[in-house]
């Protein structure tokens, strides 16, 4: 019992890290209506950023944050303006174009980072990086518990921006309808720079967290993508509450999986929920508790 | 008229060349890029033709490799029977996939491939009793020479684009058009695009899986890693086709000829004329061609053509279809 | 039996009845009006005849089937055609393959279809485009190719949705002149339009709706009189 119960804790704590990543994943999602296939190549691009803080200027992670997160708003918008919003004027046979675009980025992103950093791992130790406080017989990671206590409050940032400022709701007025938005005067172009920067440091927030108990190399990109859309779709694409449902959902099944299913699969229980999910509740998280 | 005179000469090429030119190297970069001619084809008839982006074609390139592998390894027969029956596995397989997405609309056919590609992997690393897991499988080639494996390459490419063709002037051809275009008008029109679309898959999956019999026989050797690769093989198999030019018939040969080349070129680091670090670049330089494509060529190397040898030719802007009525 | 026939026919999204208890018959061979204020479920009511959106309650039968739960193609296959208010063309496709893919409905050869597709394209005066991209027409021929391809999947009960939108005067009558082309060809015709004096001048029967509910029923001159639905139009003085 207490093996599961440890599990499950680990679970939930790591679920709450990906819960940023897939609410990240949901807001670009929502407005411009793409899976974003860079995302985990986003957040690797942050992991480097606050490895190569760590280890040139020895800033803690958590300070690190306050570059890596800027960096990352500043090259997501910068891939919205220059490589992605111009798609939308050009007449092509698919729909996802903007989507294949990402793939590229995420190529390019992960190949420039292997140029510079090549394949070998990476990581990042600190003192709490091991530490581990107990009550009763259930170890808690200081880390995990740092990493989580920040992710929630990031959470709750961004749901008061987007449920209380003027330009929070613009966002959400865009994702709900597109057209419509841009009848009341809001500028969609300018909507999407900034939550695709959004989506992109919330990522960068995600990485930056989990490096101290985590490894690095350039090809972790991918994997974290396939957990963003995993998420998104858990929690019912579009909708920011599935996502952190779909995180926390995703993070326990994962450690659970880790623990009492043979080691390779359990990088297939993430797939095997998203079929799961995609055969017999299609609308998501969400429409069970109709959030 | 003029057409029927470049496609006559390049089937006399292609005929002739392996007979003029005698480097089994260059025979080789020749077969793989015959190969994803017909990878190429398979994606965009699904992708190109009915709208379906498929970011999972190394499921069927895969399970018809494995076809093939376990043929010798669990039935004791050769592996050219992979040839017959990879095609039909991987179908199944296909059908199954598309029962499960094609009732949803929207980008769920595109997120669920990614996410069975996956699990096809995984399960073919950890099902080591029925594929031998990382270590592949092994066989031994039926021909030293390179000749017979290219003929058998070029007839599989020329079948399948010819299949593609036949189709395409079909009425699957303009059904599956349509719902590209259009689900809605589709539907109103008399088209099931559920059906219509399960149909493209079939066909789709069937020639990616028989090309991965052909790689397990030419090859004479898989792994999970190779074969059901997300990189390797499914976005590679998207890069061909965008490349050359998506919705077009010839598209996807043109785009594997570049792709394979490229890769080639840049593994060799230019035949070696350049340094070593050059060979490391090329999945950069796929990554910023992709970009470049996308961006400045949404309709690729074929489908622009116009626009890529107008400024040079003057010639009038030419009227560009990519319907139904093939090219 | 009738032509067609709803009965008791519902449809609501969520909270909202766009659709409230609709009866009404529609004879073969006639053109039948169906008109109402912006937003009274007009389109709705095309949307639930062919199986768009699933009905809430009622019931809708064409000859002898009942179309309710059925797949949008399989009602296409039955005989009923329809046009969008938006129009949607096939954009990448010429118009000649707008056509083509359309008059699939009832064969497999790629050489009849072509055939009748020619032959709807002639008979909407669409012709001389057939070659020209969907996407580059002007809204007048897009509105002739919605109909066309309409026709090429051989209906015998055709659902006109706001065809005459946005056309010129010239073009509008162009479009009656059609119309009435269709309806002698032997095919029963459903319309919906805003534009009262075609609207008046071609049907045999006509329905007003508000709020998706009857308002008003019978011939042209008795509906335009009718004090409600002067009222729904105009609003209450």
């Amino acid at each position: 019992m207490d093996v599961f119960i440890q599990t499950f804790v680990a679970g939930i704590l790591i679920g709450g890290i990906y819960a940023l990543i897939g609410i990240g994943m949901t807001l670009i999602m929502g407005v411009m209506k793409i899976i974003n296939l860079a995302h985990g190549q986003l957040m690797m691009v942050a992991m480097y950023i606050t490895y190569v803080l760590f280890e040139h200027l020895h800033l803690d992670p958590y300070f690190a944050l306050l570059v890596a997160m800027p960096s990352l708003f500043v090259l997501g918008a910068l891939l919205q303006k220059y490589l992605l919003n111009p798609l939308l004027k050009v007449d092509s046979i698919l729909p996802e174009n903007q989507v294949l675009m990402t793939v590229g980025i995420a190529m390019v992103l992960t190949e420039i980072i292997r140029f510079i950093f090549h394949s070998d791992y990476k990581s990042v130790r600190t003192g709490y990086s091991t530490a581990n406080f107990y009550v009763g017989a259930i170890s808690f990671n200081i880390a995990l518990i740092i990493a989580f206590g920040i992710a929630v409050l990031l959470t709750i940032g961004l749901f008061f921006f987007l449920l209380k400022t003027d330009i929070g709701k613009s966002v959400r007025a865009t994702a709900q309808n597109k057209e419509a938005a841009l009848l009341m005067g809001i500028n969609a172009e300018w909507i999407t720079i900034l939550t695709y920067g959004l989506g992109s440091a919330l990522a960068a927030a995600a990485g930056t967290l989990l490096l101290p108990i985590y490894y690095l190399f350039p090809d972790i990109g991918g994997p974290f993508t396939l957990k963003a859309f995993v998420i998104t779709m858990l929690g019912g694409m579009g909708s920011t509450v599935g996502a952190i449902l779909g995180g926390i959902v995703l993070g326990v099944a994962e450690s659970l999986g880790a623990t009492y299913i043979s080691m390779i699969l359990k990088d297939a229980v993430a797939m095997v929920i998203f079929l799961l999910v995609l055969i017999f509740l299609p609308g998501g998280l969400k429409t069970l508790t109709k959030i | 008229m003029k057409r029927i005179g470049w496609q006559t000469i390049l089937i006399i090429a292609l005929l002739l060349f392996p007979v003029m030119i005698g480097s089994d190297y260059y025979r080789h970069i020749f077969i793989i890029s015959l190969m994803w001619v017909i990878i190429g084809s398979s994606w965009n008839l699904l992708a190109g033709y009915t709208g379906q982006v498929s970011f999972g074609h190394a499921i069927f390139f895969g399970t018809g490799a494995y076809t093939a592998g376990l043929c010798v390894t669990k039935l004791g027969i050769s592996a050219w029977w992979g040839m017959l029956l990879g095609g039909p596995v991987a179908l199944l397989v296909g059908l199954v996939i598309g029962w499960i997405c094609f009732r949803l609309r929207g980008p769920y056919f595109a997120l669920a491939t990614i996410a069975i590609g996956e699990i096809f992997r995984l399960v073919a690393i950890d099902w080591r009793s029925l594929t031998e897991g990382m270590e592949g499988i092994l066989l031994i080639q039926s021909f030293r020479s390179k000749l017979p494996y290219y003929y058998l390459a070029l007839v599989l490419a020329a079948a399948c684009m010819f299949a593609v063709y036949l189709v395409l002037n079909s009425k699957w051809g303009y059904y599956f058009v349509a719902i590209r275009e259009d689900q809605d008008v589709a539907e109103t029109i008399g088209i099931s695009s559920f059906r219509y679309k399960s149909l493209s898959l079939m066909i789709s999956s069937y020639f990616t899986g028989m090309a991965g019999a052909f790689y397990m026989n030419y090859m004479a050797f898989i792994d999970p890693h190779v074969v059901f690769s997300l990189h390797d093989i499914s976005i590679m198999a998207i890069l061909v086709a965008i490349i050359g030019g998506v919705g077009t018939l010839w598209g996807p040969a043109v785009g594997a000829f570049i792709m394979v080349w490229l890769q080639e070129i840049f593994r060799s680091a230019f035949f070696g004329l350049l340094p070593q670090w050059v060979s490391e670049a090329h999945v950069l330089v796929f990554g910023l061609l992709v970009i470049f494509v996308i961006r400045y060529l949404a309709n690729g190397i074929v489908g622009d053509w116009s626009k890529i040898v107008g400024p040079w030719f003057g010639k009038k802007q030419l009227s560009y279809s990519s319907s139904g009525n093939g090219q | 039996m009738n032509f067609f026939e709803t009965q008791h026919l519902t449809k609501s999204f969520g909270g909202l009845i766009a659709v409230n208890d609709l009866n009404f018959k529609v004879e073969q061979g006639e053109i039948f009006g169906l008109i109402g204020p912006n937003g009274s479920g007009k389109t709705t009511v095309f949307n639930l005849i062919t199986g768009y959106h699933p009905i809430s309650s009622g019931t809708i039968q064409f000859k002898d089937h009942s179309l309710n739960g059925l797949p949008t193609w399989k009602i296409c296959k039955l005989g009923v055609g329809r046009t969008f208010q938006v129009v949607k063309p096939l954009r990448r496709m010429t118009v000649l393959d707008n056509v083509v893919a359309s008059a699939f409905n009832h064969t497999g050869s790629l050489h009849e279809a072509r055939d009748k597709a020619l032959e709807v394209l002639e008979f909407c005066e669409l012709i001389k485009k057939k070659d020209s991209q969907a996407k580059d027409l002007t809204i007048g021929d897009r509105k002739r190719l919605e109909i066309a391809r309409a026709l090429a999947t051989d209906p015998t009960l055709l659902l006109l949705d706001e065809t005459m939108a946005g056309l010129t005067p010239q073009e509008q009558a162009e479009g009656v002149e059609l119309i009435r082309k269709i309806r002698n060809a032997g095919v029963t015709i459903i319309i919906v339009e805003h534009i009262m004096h075609v609207i008046m001048s071609i049907c045999d029967r006509i329905l007003c709706i508000n709020y998706g509910q009857e308002i008003a029923s019978g011939l042209p001159a008795e509906v335009a009189n009718n004090h409600d639905v002067i009222e729904a139009y105009l609003g209450k003085e």
